[in-house]
């Protein structure tokens, strides 16, 4: 569980796994809490790299921490989207409320 | 006359065996002769109809999800059945963004993706008795170079 996450300052890096189904983004959601509550988070970065499988539970769980972090005047970014990824997350529309990079902005996730 | 195939599995409805079902089905498709595009369609579609039964029609509870594919010609065909709740009123549940439960982060997507990566979806739904999903698929061109 630990590799995926990554705490960087304020920054929150989510290496997300090879498959984010609704099994794994049950436990990306109930880890990546965990690390908002105990250090002082104001982005969370998705980190595609490893990913080839999406479906829309990973839409719902970005979507909520989307919410969580604007709530708390916070962002959300992800990066590494390619191919197989980027077609989902085009497809629901989240591209419209966060920020998706092909690259890495500002070197962020490394 | 077109050749068929056929397979059937039945697992218990943890969120663990959702990749098993992928992958099954996944291997049961190789047979058409896909390009990793139509695969991964239907692995998406697929984990949408088993999510779906694991999360809606039994709601977490350790039920039995039947999954059963069959191929005539280059038609690919899959049917998701729980025997759970059940949904009250199937065209509102396939309304993009429509959820049960948007307190547990469901995006209200999963009928939309099944529908934009399938040819053909269809439901089947009785309160307390469970629901089938039925998605058909071509696979490859009309009457391809599809090859068992």
């Amino acid at each position: 569980m630990e590799d995926y996450f990554k705490v960087n300052g304020t920054d929150l890096t989510v290496m997300v796994p090879v498959e984010l189904d609704h099994h794994n983004a049950e436990k990306i959601k109930r880890g990546a809490d965990r690390m908002i509550e105990s250090s002082n988070i104001r982005r969370i970065i998705f980190d595609f790299r490893r990913t080839r499988f999406m479906d829309s539970s990973g839409i719902g769980m970005i979507m909520g921490r989307y919410k969580n972090m604007r709530f708390m005047g916070g962002a959300v970014i992800a990066v590494h989207v390619n191919g197989r990824v980027q077609r989902i997350l085009r497809l629901s529309g989240i591209y419209k409320v966060i920020d998706i990079y092909e690259e890495s902005p500002d070197g962020c996730g490394k | 006359m077109e050749q068929t195939n056929e397979m059937t599995i039945e697992f218990d409805s943890r969120s663990c065996n959702e990749s098993f079902a992928r992958v099954a089905v996944a291997a049961f498709m190789t047979q058409l002769n896909p390009t990793l595009e139509e695969v991964a369609d239907v692995k998406t579609a697929l984990s949408e109809a088993v999510t779906n039964a694991i999360v809606h029609g039994y709601e977490n509870q350790v039920e039995k999800i039947i999954v059963r594919c069959s191929i005539s010609g280059n038609l690919l065909t899959i049917s998701v059945r729980d025997t759970g709740k059940g949904i009250e009123d199937v065209a509102k549940a396939m309304e993009p963004l429509f959820t049960t439960k948007p307190d547990t982060e469901r995006s209200g997507m999963g009928f939309a993706f099944m529908e934009a990566f399938m040819d053909e979806v269809a439901v089947e739904s009785a309160l307390g008795e469970g629901t089938t999903v039925n998605m058909k698929k071509r696979i490859g061109r009309p009457g391809g170079e599809n090859q068992y």
